[in-house]
């Protein structure tokens, strides 16, 4: 266990293009950070710098205290969880998780001591002598998980551990990784590009874009107070609607009509455009925001599609926005594919709905919004406005 | 995939053709093997009278059981040395940049093209000059070099079939560079290497033109070359009979090699490595 922090690293390949730029992050001693961020960001090269599988360009990394830069990765005393398990496919599961600690000259009973107890905790006993060709894509991440606990390491690396398995298993294995690290207390680094991982896995996250940190934080605070317009549109599910607005003091001009704001952004009083940043969940019918006596801001649209998914509704309507020309949303679209994420469709809206409103598609229907939960957004730099 | 009658007989057919094609020179050979002399040119493809006197024959001959012995030592020592030599290279040509990568490929290559015969004249000089002519060190170095390129191209294409990922696993296990390649690497390439050996081995042992030219007494002589020296009974026979039945006892070695290494070269020995 040990604490692993990253001082400006940098990765420059020969040709110029830097992978990672000077990243600072200090990961606690038994913490679980997790590396976010869309494909190509510099998540996964980050982890394998502090790995050692890549060279440190610039920049100093160290493990409980002492740069290890140099270091080849046998010598770092970290286990790595890899993408596709690279499991030794000519070994059994027991050789496989033994690997290490027989280069290590463990002797044999301790080894066999290790690897069983390892693999009664990953459910995995009956599998011990089986071959990695013969076992499901679910025991194979197991084995792959054993392999890095047998260890007991000074930190688990893992490399999107569970983006190889099917939708409901990776749940399963979500809530299974989380409850090993728990109880081994183990420093570990997650790279994932997924979301919902990142919130529901991490200690704390760390947001990453085109190699640069976005921010770094809880769960929460990446959710209630991203610091620009990327992180605020990877963060959460749906993603946060943006709509172009307009301040003028504690006034917000929006496309969903006009907000008081508690307090005004910024120093300068001067009228300004921004983008407004509404969550999903922050919208509500009227009518049952009203019933529960909520306070905010009510305004009428047209629902294009409602999606009701039992427990809650999803409402799609459209507004008249300007076009958001912002090259951070543009990336995230493009990354995630998803026609909710604004700057490609200007104005189409999302909201979550109770599922007890009795709103239906093509009608005319009143939503409500809590203006306290807006987020305000500098269009030309991307980055958050306090709103007090 | 379900074949219609039609065209199973089709397969078939063809099939035997080729087996036809390819045992009938192997039949003839064995079978001039077991005639005896005096019948060897009785015009019958098979022989009358089954006679083992040409096997007792050539082994009763120096020259041959020499031969045989010269012919498998030099054969396995020019096979492991290729093939260690060139595991170690193909990997570094299939895992590492390196400037003159391209250059070490291509050179390889012109190697494995160079026509054998037209450096035998200087290497024999040469050779002679180094007193490597007619011992196994210098029947050895040729082989290895020509077998190199051919068991490079092998091993660096099996190499590049076996995901990183390992490599680095092992790496994060704590072995060295040379341990993940030692435990990890070659056991996965297994079949490629046993491949290769089989490949060189056999080049090494059906080598002519370099035995017969660079070796002169029994201290070197391989079987190729030994058999164009057998002596006929008479100076006025050939010994058409010894021949062929040297033949079919050198033949006896590669076919036990193959049968033995079929089973190590099984495919889809990766299977299960990475999610597939």
């Amino acid at each position: 266990m040990a604490e692993i922090v990253l001082d400006g690293v940098t990765k420059r390949y020969p040709d110029g293009f830097e992978a990672v730029k000077s990243m600072d992050l200090t990961i606690a001693d038994g913490e679980f950070m997790i590396l976010v961020g869309p494909s190509g960001c510099g998540k996964s090269t980050a982890l394998r710098m502090i790995a050692g599988l890549e060279d440190i360009s610039d920049g100093e990394l160290r493990i409980a205290g002492e740069v290890v830069n140099q270091k080849a990765p046998k010598d770092r005393d970290i286990a790595m969880v890899f993408q596709n398990y690279a499991l030794y496919p000519h070994m059994t599961v027991r050789e496989n998780m033994g690997f290490a600690l027989k280069l290590a000259k463990v002797d044999s009973a301790e080894i066999d001591k290790k690897v069983e107890a390892a693999a009664k905790t990953l459910d995995l006993t009956e599998h011990l002598d089986r071959k990695p060709a013969n076992l499901s894509g679910g025991q194979r991440q197991r084995v792959a998980m054993g392999r890095a606990i047998v260890r007991d390491p000074k930190a688990f690396l893992m490399d999107e551990p569970l983006s190889n398995l099917d939708a409901k298993l990776r749940v399963q294995m979500r809530t299974e990784v989380s409850r090993i690290q728990q109880r081994l207390g183990t420093t570990t680094v997650y790279v994932t590009h997924d979301q919902t991982e990142a919130m529901t896995l991490g200690d704390r996250v760390a947001v990453m874009r085109g190699g640069t940190l976005q921010q770094v934080g809880t769960p929460r605070e990446l959710y209630t107070q991203p610091v620009n317009l990327f992180v605020a549109g990877f963060i959460g599910s749906p993603a946060m609607n943006f709509l172009s607005g307009r301040l003028e003091g504690k006034t917000l001009q929006t496309p969903l009509g006009k907000v008081g704001l508690p307090q005004a952004p910024g120093a300068d009083q001067q009228a300004r455009d921004v983008i407004v940043g509404i969550r999903p969940e922050d919208f509500e019918d009227a009518k049952l925001a009203a019933e529960r006596g909520h306070a905010g801001v009510s305004f009428k649209t047209a629902i294009d599609v409602l999606e009701s998914m039992g427990s809650e509704s999803y409402a799609y309507f459209t507004v008249e926005s300007e076009h958001i020309g912002s090259a951070e949303l543009a990336e995230l679209a493009q990354d995630s594919g998803r026609a909710d994420v604004p700057g490609g469709e200007p104005g189409q809206v999302v909201a979550r709905i109770d599922a007890a409103s009795t709103i239906r598609q093509g009608t005319s229907a009143e939503l409500w919004f809590d203006p306290k939960k807006i987020h305000l957004f500098d269009p030309a730099t991307g980055a958050a406005l306090k709103t007090g | 995939m379900k074949y219609t009658g039609r065209e199973r007989s089709l397969w078939s057919a063809g099939i035997a053709l080729v087996i036809l094609f390819s045992l009938i020179p192997v039949v003839w050979i064995v079978s001039l093997s077991l005639k005896a002399p005096s019948t060897l040119a009785d015009g019958n493809f098979l022989p009358q009278k089954v006679s083992l006197e040409n096997y007792r024959g050539i082994f009763k001959q120096a020259i041959f059981t020499d031969a045989l012995r010269n012919s498998i030592g030099i054969a396995i020592i020019a096979t492991l040395i290729a093939v260690i030599l060139a595991s170690m290279a193909a990997y570094a040509i299939s895992r590492l940049d390196f400037p003159g990568k391209t250059a070490i490929l291509s050179g390889a290559l012109a190697i494995a093209m160079f026509p054998p015969i037209s450096i035998v004249g200087p290497l024999f000089n040469l050779w002679r000059s180094l007193h490597l002519f007619d011992t196994w060190q210098g029947l050895i170095i040729p082989y290895m070099t020509f077998a190199l390129p051919l068991a490079i191209y092998t091993l660096s294409a099996f190499f590049r079939e076996i995901p990183p990922e390992l490599e680095q696993a092992a790496q994060m296990d704590g072995a060295t560079a040379f341990q993940a390649f030692r435990k990890v690497i070659v056991p996965l390439a297994a079949p490629g290497v046993f491949t290769t050996a089989i490949l060189v081995f056999i080049f090494c042992w059906n080598d002519f033109v370099f035995a017969v030219s660079l070796t002169s007494t029994t201290h070197a002589l391989t079987v190729p070359a030994a058999l164009s020296a057998f002596p006929g009974a008479s100076q006025f026979q050939q010994p058409t009979g010894s021949i062929a039945a040297a033949a079919v006892v050198v033949t006896i070695p590669i076919i036990i090699m193959v049968l033995i290494f079929q089973r190590r070269i099984v495919a889809g020995l990766t299977a299960g490595a990475v999610k597939g």
